[in-house]
């Protein structure tokens, strides 16, 4: 106890004197260890896009996957420990499933997202628990509502969202998504955005090798979260490589 | 045949509502009999409930380990079940043991796994044939909670009326004058018994037939031969 | 005592299923009767899957109806796993004979004969399972009154030959459904067929039974 203000991270129960959660916050770093995520809302649909960090030649490929379906109808990609991350997806499937057998239909993404919120709210209330160490992105597009995005954060909030990144890279990505006017365009245009800033914001001396992850729902899929088609992936991802390689020719 | 007569009148004439009654009776013989360094076991392949034939072609004889078979007839859900749940218990006993049961071992785990459920009981007639230490055959016949005998032949199953008489006297020498008893069929003696058994019962019991599903254990392993019979 | 189901309430009859040499096919009619009442008129009893299963069922359409929503729940998590493998007929044949085992011994038993089928390892399957648990496997399988009246059909035509064609199993799905209207109180001149083969599963349908009365104007002696 040498300054004021240590300990009082041991506990998720435990306020410091000046009113932060520091057990909440150790969780958020821990989102930002992991390979960034991001995701585009369309006009027609959202896009998923994962930076999925590969820490070992060993692995084989397409292991650990970080796009994650909760529902027919909803995608999810997620930063920060996979394993927790899993744990919340499970969570959100079950919420999924529960809510089908009671009404008979699918689960609106805004409800299901303040329900997973709550759960992981939870884990930020209690000495004995340890709050989620990740991040997830929801989104989902239907006739009614379109399309819908939000984010879920360890503390336990959730926002909507126009685009949104997390993990690494958040700050640089954030950047890049606010250049394009995303209101205007669609998911196949948004596709090859989304692979790009991956790429460009990939830090190729820290981490190596990386595997790109592509997903989408959409009204051209039929409202079904999906991964993309290998040629639609091929060609994002053409085009991601090729602009990264004008931008260093320009320089 | 009990369940559709519950489910129409009774003989006060009252008009009943269908009677759930979780048995039924499918059908189904099994005979085995075993010698010096061999044991036959034979199933019809008939499933049947009550006038209607549900398939021409259920195999009832189900390989425990290489030198060990359960015939099973009766209740056919619960044959499946009992099944299923030994199957899973004999792989619990390799993995654990590094072996496969022997027969004696298989013959004493059917018994308590009969027995297990002695008050709400699998209604199924079963038969274990192997091969003991020795490599010669032995036969162990159950009653649906799990009573367990030895022997070297035996008929269960629909027919096991028609059929346990006739081994009586064919291979065991029972009821013969200055017979040389406990003398042992040879595998071909006993092949051609139990074929005449399934022919003969599937002449007399509408839920035996189609075909005969014999299998031959000996030392070098299993062999499956199947032989057509009557199938009205 | 805890009271159970004793008897079945809205109920379907017969589904009929055989296999042709690249499919399977499995018809039942669009009628749930409330006992002898022909209570819903346009409910087709066989569900798709997915594209290499489909099912259909006799008995109580509650309990069907239960186990539909379990069965595309379950469809839908093999779907969200998405790790390549599917639900295919010959595990969910074993696991509806499960389910109905064990409600069976637990003397509340789902009131319902299921036939399910599909192409399993890309050959065709067809399974059928009663309320009690009682399953098999056969080249064609019928429940209820199609049983006797339209096994012995199924049976003489996949038994004559060692495959028949789609259309061949059509027309014979067609003359058995007709026979079934005609003797089985129960049953409705409007039936579906659920068809899988290797270009997928597809419930076609409503088909009409073919019934043709002309020949009642020529009946005398019975007015």
């Amino acid at each position: 106890m040498s300054a004021i203000g240590t300990g009082y991270d041991l506990s998720a129960s435990q306020f410091s004197p000046d009113g932060r959660v520091f057990q909440v916050e150790y969780a958020q770093k821990a989102v930002e260890n992991s390979g960034t995520a991001i995701a585009l809302r369309a006009k027609d649909g959202v896009v998923f896009a994962v930076e999925k960090l590969v820490t070992s030649k060993l692995y084989e490929t397409g292991a650990n996957k970080r796009i994650f379906n909760i529902d027919r109808h909803i995608g999810c990609a997620v930063a920060g420990l996979l394993a927790d991350a899993r744990a919340i997806v499970n969570v959100a499937n079950d919420e999924a499933k529960d809510y089908r057998s009671q009404y008979g239909t699918e689960i609106p993404l805004k409800y299901l997202k303040d329900r997973v919120a709550m759960y992981m709210h939870a884990y930020t209330l209690y000495s004995a628990l340890r709050p989620f160490g990740a991040s997830l992105l929801l989104g989902s597009w239907d006739k009614f509502e379109g399309p819908q995005l939000y984010c879920l954060d360890p503390s336990g909030l959730s926002y909507g969202y126009f685009g949104i990144s997390i993990g690494k890279a958040k700050q640089s990505a954030k950047t890049e998504i606010e250049k394009i006017s995303l209101k205007d365009k669609t998911c196949s245009e948004l596709i090859k955005e989304a692979a790009k800033i991956i790429y460009i914001v990939h830090d190729e001396i820290k981490d190596k090798s990386f595997e790109l992850e592509l997903s989408w729902v959409s009204e051209a899929t039929n409202g079904r979260h999906e991964c993309v088609p290998q040629e639609v992936f091929d060609e994002a991802e053409k085009f991601a490589k090729d602009a990264l390689k004008h931008d260093s020719d320009s320089d | 045949m009990q369940r559709s007569l519950n489910n129409s009148e009774t003989l006060s004439g009252i008009i009943q509502k269908p009677q759930f009654s979780p048995y039924t009776d499918n059908g189904g013989t099994v005979i085995a009999v075993g010698g010096k360094g061999f044991v036959i076991i034979g199933c019809d392949s008939r499933l049947s409930s009550g006038y209607t034939i549900n398939t021409r072609f259920q195999p009832k004889l189900f390989k425990l380990t290489p030198q060990t078979v359960l015939g099973s007839a009766g209740c056919w859900c619960d044959v499946l079940t009992f099944v299923r749940l030994i199957e899973a218990r004999l792989k619990m006993y390799s993995y654990e043991h590094n072996k496969t049961m022997s027969t004696p071992a298989t013959a004493q785990l059917v018994s308590i796994m009969l027995y297990y459920k002695r008050f709400f009981p699998y209604y199924v007639s079963n038969l274990v044939a192997g091969l003991d230490e020795e490599g010669n055959g032995v036969v162990y016949s159950y009653d649906p909670v799990g009573h367990c005998e030895q022997s070297t032949y035996c008929a269960t199953g629909s027919s096991s009326a028609f059929i346990q008489p006739l081994l009586d006297n064919y291979v065991g020498k029972k009821n013969i004058a200055n017979a040389e008893k406990g003398k042992l069929l040879t595998q071909e003696e006993a092949l051609r018994v139990v074929n005449d058994a399934f022919v003969s019962a599937t002449e007399r019991n509408m839920y035996c037939g189609d075909s005969i599903i014999l299998n031959i254990i000996t030392e070098k392993g299993i062999e499956e031969r199947v032989i057509p019979l009557r199938k009205d | 005592m805890k009271y159970h189901t004793q008897s079945p309430a809205s109920t379907g009859t017969s589904v009929i299923g055989i296999t042709f040499n690249d499919g399977v096919l499995i018809a039942s009619d669009d009628l749930v009767s409330y006992g002898t009442l022909a209570r819903y008129r346009n409910i087709p009893r066989v569900l798709k899957v997915n594209e290499q299963t489909v099912v259909g069922c006799g008995g109580d359409f509650a309990d069907f109806q239960h186990l539909s929503k379990i069965i595309e729940q379950k469809q839908i998590d093999e779907e969200a796993n998405n790790d390549g493998f599917t639900l295919t007929p010959k595990a969910l044949h074993s696991w509806i004979t499960r389910v109905l085992y064990n409600r069976r011994s637990k003397f509340d038993p789902f009131w319902n004969t299921w036939v399910v089928g599909g192409l399993q390892d890309g050959k065709p399957f067809l399974g059928y399972v009663d309320m009690l648990g009682t399953a098999f496997v056969d080249r064609a399988v019928a429940t209820g009154y199609g049983e006797m009246i339209a096994k012995p059909l199924l049976w003489e035509a996949v038994e004559k030959k060692e495959s028949i064609t789609e259309e061949e199993a059509k027309d014979l799905i067609a003359k058995c459904m007709s026979l079934l209207f005609c003797r089985d109180s129960r049953a409705f001149p409007k039936y579906r067929i659920a068809k899988v083969t290797k270009d997928g599963s597809v419930i076609e349908g409503p088909f009409e039974v073919n019934v043709d009365w002309s020949i009642a104007a020529h009946v005398q002696g019975y007015e």
